[in-house]
Parts: structure tokens; sequence; C-alpha cells
């Protein structure tokens, strides 16, 4: 496992490596041509090559990694493979943050990278070194609630809840880049969120209603009798 | 039914108590559950299909770093029957340290032949799941009245060929346990429908007294049926909580949860229905088989084990003949889910009858009316055809112009549910506040609500003032959560408990009437000891019998294939409205999975392997956000009735009604789920036969004549993809 000495920023999207050039990163650029002249900037590629091969050594064993949660600088001492959804539910103590795939599929991890939604099970805690982590717990310092946490409760955007902060996290990112967002842009943006219970209808009337778009409710009532059978 | 008529909360919308804890990631899953020193578990599983395991050396685990606890599942020479069975277990320090450990041990296995595919399990030649068992069970023909006659002397008559997938339940938090012993005290989380159940279990098997075994369930990610009693993971996990001396938890993987938690059957149905010219049925036949997984053969020589379908669906039909039996294949067991049995049945049933009503040249809604005997659901099919333009929107099959076809479907659904024994307690102390305890746990229904909820209709205070807890089973007893039952049983004992408080605090008061407005002055005469009462589930309350009806609003496009859903209408009844809120979450929720079903979702096994091809959800399919159309609700309200559960009817019709829907869009219905592009290409004739076409229905030929015991096959009038 390689760990990249260099900290200086790059706009490099996804927030996933802010921090310089990674081996990874130099292996990958070479295959695609376009995002390696954005990665790499003015670097040639032998610059690139001799600093990804200058990357300190790190693992098996456990060592320090400090991450920044909630505003927090925390020190945990973690093995290279451990997930950042790991580090923030066993070591952090964070729980809110859920695992159902482990493997980039189902939203319940999501958290905030700098700004940007991730699935915290496929990013390396050592890979979120240097970014701002914000977790559903991160959401208000008092205890209280977002507007759209509110929402989500008023609107029933949930049931059994266990898809809930992941959703949460992706529609608070969304909500900060777009304050009110359409239908359409909600569904887009949790595309990357599952939910079994089927919540996914009052999930977007939360979002709508966060947004400043009142949202009535759908269902309807008829009394038996007051509709005459044939 | 002595439910209030004028109410303040009963059949209004209160949000769920537990929403705050639960938007902000301060409610506590069982995977969240952290005893100290808590240790994790996992488990190695069989990578065959079929073997036979002749040892399984742990030793190199046992020594490896951080490990805790090894144990086998099974002693000696014995044979596994599927990817993905049980075979030994590890507490470790940590998670990479048990994940390294699994690798070190080290299983000498014979492996031994094995048939992952229904239609390949049922030929006469096929590996034998257990050997020297067929396996294809056998069960008699259930005959009523006369159907050969009845048959011969209608008007008309279909026949065609329906299948079903088999169908992962996938809730979202895994199955879970953490257990902790200290001293003879054993205390459980556990991500379960039924505390009581799980707590009896762990009694049975692992010989501790009941009263010793505490098991908690605070909050749950969804069951679906399949986490209704103790599982084998969950025994494993105290088993080495046991051994390890420590604290265990043991959270399965979405990996394993697809292999080995439980499925909905599979279903191959050939049906045959005959009516008379008015289009009132006469006949029905079927022969039908599905796999329940490796159990089917095992106890029973091939009994049902949920594979059985309650046939013919819904509808009156005077004669009928229905064989149906389990086959087993080497793969994981079936159990519950949601509404078990009833999908493959709507799917089947509603698909033959609307076939039959193409042949009559009969509108589906009038042939529905005609046929179905109970008189809510015939009201239902109105007021849901009125409310969805059913006959301004209704073209005959295939007649839409242009390579984007609409059409339109309906379908019912019939579900026992009923409440049972329930007991709660209160505590009402002298600042107003109500503590009501009751053993039921919250799979994501909003049970604590719906205490909430009756409790301060019944006491006239507002809901704030009352807190619900459930989820352990030092509260008194309460069912599991199956069958569509928790809210019918927790109403009726919340009303009983209120009652018996409203007597009391008369006595303590004073007071004529200590509801509502007197209830702050009648509360602060208890004093220093809060007044305890208790309540039981009662009679004359709650009922059974919900029934539904959806209508569905398609889009194929027939040069891809792609279904799009433009709209769904659901029409349920359930009777005293409890929380309207949750009772339509939970509609939502029925009609999602079923168009997952419909559209989406299936376990895939491989053939040449026996290996689960899509153990996650980047291959098995869930519906996405982007997936769902406009879902419209109609509730008939039926107080009159009492309460009834809602859980399971709204996800009955919902595949039964697209598939419709894409019948009359087409004009050739697609006969199985679910509806890929694939096979709609193939119903539309645009996808070239390589003459496994030809195999696949000879195959199914031989099946359904294998189950009708015939000598020749039975020559289908429709081919199945
Ligand atoms: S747990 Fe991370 S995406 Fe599913
Ligand atoms: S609310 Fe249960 S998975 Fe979304």
């Amino acid at each position: 496992m390689k760990r990249s000495s260099s900290s200086g920023q790059s706009s490099v999207p996804p927030p996933i490596l802010s921090a310089g050039v990674s081996r990874r990163d130099f292996l990958r650029g070479l295959g695609t041509t376009a995002v390696s002249a954005a990665a790499l900037g003015s670097q040639s590629l032998a610059a690139g090559l001799a600093q990804a091969n200058a990357e300190e050594v790190r693992g098996p064993a456990a060592g320090p990694v400090t991450l920044s949660i909630n505003g927090e600088r925390r020190t945990f001492n973690l093995e290279p493979r451990v997930t950042l959804l790991e580090a923030l539910r066993l070591n952090a103590g964070l729980t809110g943050s859920k695992e159902a795939c482990d493997r980039a599929t189902c939203g319940a991890c999501t958290v905030l990278l700098d700004g940007d939604p991730v699935y915290a099970c496929t990013v390396l805690a050592i890979e979120a070194q240097g970014a701002e982590i914000e977790t559903v717990e991160g959401l208000t310092k008092s205890g209280g609630l977002t507007r759209l946490q509110q929402a989500f409760v008023d609107k029933d955007g949930l049931q059994c809840g266990f898809c809930t902060p992941g959703f949460v996290m992706t529609l608070t990112a969304l909500l900060r880049k777009n304050a009110h967002p359409t239908e359409a842009e909600i569904r887009r943006a949790c595309a990357g969120n599952l939910c079994r219970c089927g919540s996914q209808p009052r999930i977007i009337a939360a979002a709508l209603e966060a947004g400043g778009t009142p949202t009535a409710a759908k269902a309807n009532t008829v009394r038996f009798h007051d509709h005459a059978l044939a | 039914m002595p439910w209030p008529k004028e109410t303040k909360y009963l059949g209004k919308s209160t949000p769920r108590a537990e929403g705050p804890a639960k938007v902000s990631g301060r409610a506590k899953f069982t995977t969240d559950v952290a005893p100290a020193g808590v240790l994790f578990g996992a488990i190695l599983r069989s990578t065959w299909a079929a073997a036979r395991i002749k040892s399984i050396d742990l030793t190199a685990a046992q020594a490896a770093p951080g490990i805790k606890a090894a144990l086998l599942v099974h002693n000696g020479e014995y044979l596994t029957r599927y990817y993905g069975d049980e075979l030994a277990a590890l507490a470790g320090t940590s998670r990479q340290a048990v994940l390294d450990a699994l690798r070190l041990i080290k299983v000498d296995a014979e492996p031994l032949p094995f048939v992952v595919k229904e239609l390949d399990a049922i030929k006469p030649d096929a590996a034998q799941v257990f050997a020297g068992r067929p396996n294809q069970g056998n069960n008699p023909a259930r005959d009523s009245g006369r159907p050969d006659d009845a048959f011969a002397a209608a008007a008309a008559v279909v026949e065609g060929s329906f299948a079903t997938q088999i169908e992962l339940h996938q809730s979202m938090e895994p199955h879970a346990y953490a257990v902790s012993f200290e001293g003879d005290e054993m205390t459980a989380w556990a991500s379960t429908q039924g505390v009581f159940a799980v707590r009896d279990g762990y009694a049975r098997n692992l010989g501790l007294p009941q009263n010793k075994v505490r098991v908690i369930c605070e909050h749950m990610g969804g069951g679906f049926g399949a986490k209704s009693s103790l599982s084998i993971e969950g025994e494993l996990c105290a088993k080495l909580a046991q051994a390890a001396g420590a604290p265990v938890k043991l959270v399965l993987t979405r990996f394993e949860e697809s292999l080995a938690t439980g499925n909905r059957p599979s279903s191959f149905q050939k049906l045959k229905l005959a009516a008379d010219k008015d289009g009132k049925l006469t006949a029905f036949q079927m022969d039908g088989f599905g796999t329940p997984g490796y159990m089917a053969s095992a106890p029973n020589g091939g009994g049902s084990n949920g594979v059985a379908l309650p046939m013919p669906y819904l509808y009156r039909v005077p004669n009928s003949r229905v064989k149906q039996s389990a086959v087993a294949i080497n793969a994981g067991v079936a159990c519950a889910m949601r509404a078990p049995a009833h999908p493959p049945a709507a799917y089947g049933m509603e698909g033959i009858l609307d076939d039959l009503a193409v042949k009559l040249a009969l509108d589906p809604v009038a042939i529905r009316l005609l046929n179905d005997p109970s008189e809510v659901r015939r009201h239902e099919l109105e007021v849901g055809a009125e409310k969805f333009g059913w006959k301004a929107k209704y073209q005959k099959p295939g007649s839409s112009p242009g390579p984007v076809k609409v059409g339109i479907g309906c379908a019912s659904a019939a579900w026992m549910s009923g409440g049972r024994g329930t007991q709660a307690e209160a505590q009402i102390s002298s600042d107003g506040t109500v503590e009501i305890r009751v053993g039921t746990q919250d799979l994501g229904t909003g049970s604590r609500t719906v205490v909430q909820v009756v409790a301060a209709e019944m006491l006239g205070i507002d809901p704030a003032l009352v807190t619900a807890r459930v989820g352990d089973t030092r509260y008194p007893p309460s069912g599991g959560s199956g069958g569509s039952a928790t809210t019918a049983s927790v109403s009726p004992a919340i009303f009983d408990l209120c009652e018996k408080a409203v007597e009391e605090l008369k006595k303590t008061s004073g007071l004529d009437d200590p509801r509502g407005a007197n209830w702050k002055a009648a509360c602060a005469k208890i004093g220093a000891t809060p007044l305890a009462v208790t309540g039981r589930w009662r009679d004359g309350l709650s009922t059974g019998g919900a029934g539904g009806v959806q209508f569905a609003e398609v889009e194929v496009d027939t040069e891809t294939g792609f279904v799009k859903l433009r709209k769904i209408l659901a029409v349920h009844d359930c009777g005293t409205v409890v929380n309207r809120l949750t009772c339509e979450s939970q509609i939502n929720g029925g009609v999602i999975m079923g168009i997952g079903y419909a559209l989406y979702e299936q376990r895939v096994m491989d053939r040449r392997s026996g290996v689960l091809l899509n153990p996650n959800f980047e291959t098995y399919k869930l519906p996405g956000i982007g997936d769902i159309p406009a879902i419209e609700l109609l509730l008939l309200d039926m107080p009159e009735r009492g309460v009834i559960g809602i859980g399971e009817p709204c996800t009955v019709p919902t595949a039964a009604a697209i598939a419709n829907a894409v019948a009359n869009a087409l004009g050739v219905r697609v006969p199985s789920l679910p509806i890929t592009p694939d096979k709609v290409l193939a119903a539309l004739g645009q996808v070239p036969d390589n003459g496994d076409r030809a195999a696949q229905v000879r195959d199914l030929e031989g099946a359904f004549a294998r189950v009708a015991g015939a000598e020749r096959p039975i020559l289908l009038t429709e081919t199945p993809a």
C-alpha cells in the first residue's frame, strides 16, 4: 500500500484523492490521456512516475491515520486496508453511516468528502486523510434536525430507516448545491441510493419540501358506502 | 367495533416516533451494537453445490493472530447440499483478522453431482439432491366438482404457461446478531421479526433456561419474512461467544444474504381456465411446481415447503383440479417472504383470466366483477377503474399504434391478516406521561407509533405524552411480526390497557372522566408510585381478510423490449386505519417491491458450476428511485371492520397488474417474470432461435407432464420463453 508523499491540492475529481498524485492515479492516468493531462498538470510523465515510485510504503501493519470528521481531527491506529466506513463505525464510534453491501452499490454508507457524497465503504481510511469528512451525526451540532431531516420525519421519508442516513447525506449535498431541486434532479441525485422498504416516493417528497416546493399528500380515502355498488 | 367514530389521532397522520433518531443516525440497529470487548464473527461457507465433507482443519486458523474462537457446524463426515452452506465459524479481534483466518481453514471435500435448475432437477436422470429420493415430490391432485365435464361443456377455454423467479428478500440491514454472556445470563441483540421466537430458539438450541435469555431488537433494517426466527448465524454467534468467553457480533455480508438467508420459491404453472359464454368461470386446472431449494425433498419426500400456490386464486370457479409439487435443487432454502405464495398465484391466475377475457371479447374489469366473490374487492375494482380512467384508456390488446406501445392492466389480492394475542403494560406517572411496553418489534412499519396513536386517542392526550417501548423480551409478550398481524395484534391490547387505565384513574382521582382536559389533574393525584396497568389483545377490535386491487399503465418499446411504468393506482382496504401516514408508506413499499418482482429481480444460478451468479446489488436488481412511477393510493375506509394489517396484500397484485398491462400493450403475453427486455423481444418473435428455445419448451412440457403424472408430454398452446 502506498501513500502520496505530496500534499499539494489538485483539481482532480472525484474527491477520493485530493492530495497530489498517487501511484494508482498515475497508472490510471496513463490509460486515459485526458484525465492524465488534467491530473498531472504540467508535470511530465517521467516526473510523475518518479514521484509515484518515491511513495512511502505502508502496511500491512497498522499505523496512525488522521481523519477530520465533522470538524474534529482524530487519529486512529489502522491497517491500510481499513475502509473509511469501518474507521467511522468501529473506531470513531459513529454508526450513523450504515453498511449494507460493502461494495459501492447501495449508498447506505454515504458520507460527504469535501462536500461531495461518496460511498465510505469504497474509500480507504488512509485515502480520506486531508479531506473534510461529514457524517449524518455532524449535520447539526445541537442534536436538532436540519430542514431536510425534519422533512424526512414529517413526510415519512423512511420506514426501517437503514437506508435513511445515506439518502440524507446525498440530498444534503444536493440541496447545498441546488437549494430548490426539481423532482427529476432529486431522482438523479439519489440514483446511487437503494431503499428496500420502498420509501422513495416520500423521500422525493421530503427533498422537495426541504427545497421549498410544497407537496400534497397523494393518498385519497373513500368510505366504503360513499360509492354505490353496481 | 368499539373504536371511536370521531377521532383526533386514530386514522390521521402521525409522524413515526423514532423518526428523529433514524434521520440523525442516533438509532442503534443490531449492526451498530458493540458490547465492550466485542469480537467479530464470520462464517466459512461451502464453495461446492454438493460435496462430501470429509474433514475440516481449523488448526491454522485457530493459531492465527487475533483469533479467539473457532468451531465446526457439524462434526465428522457429512454431505453439504448447496453453495453457501455453513461449514465453520470464527471469532476474532478485528474483521480483517477473521477474514485472513478464514482463508487458513482447510476443507477436505469430495465434490458430488448437483443440479441447480428446476427443469433439470425434474428430469428422471437428474442428480439427486438427497440420494435415493426423487427430487420431485408427488402430491395428489386436489379436485373439486367435475373439472373434466366442465371443460368439455365450456364456451371458451384458454391455456397458458406462467413462470415466476426466485426472489430474494434483500432487506437493507443484513441478518445480524450480537451475543454477550454474563454469568448464566445471556443477552442477544438480533435483527429479528420475533424477539420471543429468537429467545426460545436460543433456549432450545443452546439448552439455556428461557428466563435467562434476553433478546433485544430496538430498531431493525427490514426483514420481509426472512428474520422470523433464530437463524443459524445467530446460533453460531452465541456458540462463538461461549467458546471465546467474550461477546461476539456476527453480521452477514450481502453475498451471504443472497446465498443463504431464504427466498421466495419459484413457480412454473401450466394453467387452463374455462368459462360459459357470458364469462362466468366454470373450470380451472393447474399443473405446477417450483423449488424451495435443497430442503424440498428432505423431511417429507417432497411436500410443498411454501411452493404450493393458493389456486384457483381469488375467483369463484366451481370445478377445479390442482396438482402441485416441490422440486429440490442444490440451492439455498426458501422461507416466508412478504405474502408467501400470493404474488406468483396472482401473476398466474390474473394472467390466464385476462387471456380468457380477450378470447371472450370481455373487458378485464368486467370479467372480474362477474367472478369475484368479495363485495369489498368488487367495490375496489369499480372505484379504482373510475379513478384510473379505465374505460377511456382500455384498448384491444396490441392495438396501440407506433413502436412504443401503451397498455393497461389490473389485478387483485386477498390476504388473511388478522391479529393475535399480545400483552402490554403501562406506567402512568404523576406528570401525566405514559410509558407503554410491548414485546413486539418494529420492522419499519412504525409499531411504536401505533401504540402511541391508540393510547393518545383512547386517553384523549397528546401523543407526545406517550412513550412506547418495544423490541425486548423483558416486555410483555407479543407474537412475531409476520402475516401482516402486528398492528391488528398490538392495537387491541393498547385499547384494553387504556380502558383499564381510565377505570383505575377514576378511582385514584375521583374524577368522572380522567381523559382529555382532565388528564393532567387526574394524574397529579397519582403520587409517588406510578399507576401500573396491563392490557391484553381481545376479540372484536381487529379482523382479517384484507383485499386490494391495483391498476398499472405501461409503455413498452417494441424495438428495445424495455418496459416503462407510467402509473400505478393501488386501492386497498384495511378496516380501521390506525396511522394513515405509515399505512400509506407500507402500501408504497409493497407496490415498489412488486415492481421489482415484475421487472427486475431474479436469482440466477449457474448450471455448470452450481454457483449463485448474482449475489450482490449490481447484478441482483432492486428497483431504484428512477424506476418508480407515480403511485397513487386509494384507501377504502371501513372503520366498522376493526384493525386489519396492510403490509402484505399491498405487494400481491402489483406484478400481475404490470404483466397484464404489458400483455395488453403487446398483444402477446410474456410468460415469465421478471419481464426483462430480452423476454419482451422473444415474445414478439424478434429474437432468432438457435434451437435453445425449442429445447426449453420440450423441457418445460416434459416437466409439466411429470407433475401431472401423464404418460405423454402435455402440449402447450403457448410457447414459453
Ligand atoms: S455499503 Fe457502501 S455502497 Fe453499500
Ligand atoms: S427505509 Fe428501509 S431500506 Fe429504506
